[in-house]
């Protein structure tokens, strides 16, 4: 009943999983800027190729990554739509009643669904090749300058890797009340969407109220365990900057450098 | 003996109306001994286990541990790395990502340089039987295999005890035997002092000695012989007493008379198949 694609992480040897998580999160997050500079064929080409170029070498089969966006097609098609019919400009190219498509809007909005495409292409890579710790100790580590400022980077790193930590015991706990519900005769699959709703509140409280009785015992126990913040406190995992790291920050600029030339130059 | 916990005169309570959960308890931890605490629900034993590590401060009376007072907040760090503490629930004392990321939390927290905690984090798996599953995540492991993770945390930590507050009572059987043969060995092979606060009595049989607890005072102490010698006092404060003693005391009320040494089913079995014996 619970398939979560997001924030899966597959374990395998490439030379994308081997990267440090800081240059792939760094990579990731320009990535998602320079996507807005493309706005011609050709650099939407080049934005399409580095993805599968990013899938090719991070050797997770393209079907596991399609099936992944599936979820998302509805919103995608969305988008698709709603700026097909609603932008104008160019040649009329097709009319149906109130409707109107302009050539212009056609191609924005095949450059617009690129754009969200390769995003989240590009994003679920980086949490497929990297394991939630990764992400979350590089995080903590490219966010540590804003310590100085008195920012609880430490403390937001460990509440996320946490929630991480507790989202599978969590479903499995909806899972079982979910089950003592049902036995209980509670209906969760039928019936009006108003009554639907109405069956989700005896799931949610039992599971807010167990929620929050395992905070209380996980702070006591992090506690008894020496927990004290930040200070003082010495890490078992190093994040290592590697040439390949260096390679992949290269390949960046490279990638940033074409996009702005494509743009400039007005190609087509 | 050398005493590692000493216990005086505490008494405390949750809040100002409450009755004292914790009424004037004396007691010692001896080192290297099993030492079990037991009583009924609300007797006050897991807020005593409370007090041992600072968690909670008495408001009466001292705790020390190892020469550290616990009421002086510069040891507290120090008196939680030397006494343990495993709890009931083995979800919700399970802070790392993975085996491995669990056993290194207790040591990134006190500090513990990057090479030793690699070390002594391979040591602590080995100790417990872990050592294969150091890359698994916590929900494919059974309670029991979190329980003994949880134990590798504190081996790691190289303690004084390890105290376990109900640490079996939600396995099934098949962990709880794994937990008690795991924590035996360490007893036994290398020295490391155990207190089990438990409601089971039949796990309390074995240990070296055993406190009763009942509304917050230390009603009885002694060795396990000494304690089920008189199990109407047991009985009397709501524990369930082991098969064994439970079966020789109704041997005894049919005129069958055994000596009262017998505490396990084994030592029962025993007695019972030499009885006849003349020999």
């Amino acid at each position: 009943m619970f398939n979560l694609v997001i924030g899966q992480y597959v374990p395998m040897e490439s030379r994308v999983h081997r990267l440090d998580p800081r240059s792939k999160l760094i990579s990731v997050f320009l990535f998602v800027i320079i996507v807005f500079l493309a706005n011609s064929w050709l650099a939407n080409i080049v934005l399409l190729l580095f993805c599968y170029a990013g899938i090719l070498e991070s050797r997770i089969s393209l079907p596991f990554i399609f099936r992944g966006l599936r979820s998302i097609l509805v919103i995608i098609l969305f988008t698709f739509f709603l700026n097909l019919f609603f932008s104008s400009g160019g040649r009329l190219l097709l009319s149906l009643g109130w409707i109107h498509i302009y050539q212009n809007a056609l191609i924005q909005s095949v450059f617009i669904v690129i754009r969200i495409l390769v995003i989240i292409v590009v994003t679920t890579l980086l949490t497929l090749t990297t394991s939630p710790m990764e992400i979350t100790d590089g995080m903590e580590n490219l966010l540590s300058p804003f310590k100085k400022i008195k920012l609880p980077v430490h403390e937001f790193a460990l509440m996320m890797s946490i929630s991480l930590r507790f989202i599978p015991t969590l479903l499995e706990e909806t899972e079982k009340i979910i089950k003592a519900q049902a036995a209980r005769g509670s209906d969760f699959t039928s019936g009006s969407l108003k009554n639907r709703m109405k069956a989700i509140v005896p799931l949610l409280v039992p599971l807010f109220v167990s929620a929050f009785k395992r905070a209380e015992d996980l702070a006591m126990a992090m506690e008894a365990r020496g927990y004290h913040g930040d200070t003082g406190r010495t890490r078992l995992h190093k994040l290592v900057w590697n040439r390949r790291d260096t390679v992949m920050m290269m390949i960046m600029a490279l990638l940033a450098a074409i996009l702005i030339l494509v743009r400039v130059s007005g190609c087509w | 003996m050398e005493k590692i916990i000493e216990v005086s005169g505490v008494s405390y309570f949750y809040a100002e109306d409450d009755p004292w959960v914790l009424d004037d308890v004396t007691l010692s931890v001896n080192k290297g001994e099993w030492l079990s605490i037991i009583g009924h629900n609300g007797s006050g034993k897991s807020t005593l286990a409370k007090c041992l590590n600072g968690l909670i401060v008495p408001q009466k009376g001292s705790v020390r541990v190892g020469g550290f007072d616990t009421k002086d907040e510069t040891n507290i760090w120090e008196i939680r790395r030397l006494v343990g503490m495993v709890f009931q629930n083995p979800d919700n004392q399970f802070v790392g990502a993975t085996v491995r990321d669990d056993v290194a939390f207790g040591m990134e927290n006190h500090g513990i340089p990057r090479e030793k905690m690699i070390d002594r984090l391979a040591q602590s798996l080995r100790l417990v039987k872990m050592e294969k599953f150091a890359d698994s995540e916590p929900h494919r492991l059974s309670g029991g295999q979190k329980q003994r993770v949880a134990i590798a945390g504190i081996v790691a930590l190289q303690p004084l005890i390890v105290i376990l507050d109900e640490a079996t009572s939600m396995l099934d059987p098949e962990g709880r035997r794994e937990i008690i043969k795991t924590m035996r060995t360490l007893n036994k092979e290398h020295g490391l002092t155990v207190l089990s606060i438990t409601h089971d009595l039949e796990e309390a049989v074995n240990s070296d000695r055993i406190l009763v607890m009942n509304r917050g005072k230390v009603v009885r102490e002694g060795s396990p012989r000494e304690i089920f010698k008189t199990p109407e006092l047991l009985e009397k404060i709501g524990l369930d007493l082991p098969l064994a003693i439970k079966l020789r005391r109704l041997l005894n009320q049919r005129g069958i008379s055994l000596q009262d040494t017998a505490l396990t089913q084994e030592d029962l079995v025993n007695e019972l198949w030499t009885l006849r014996s003349t020999m």
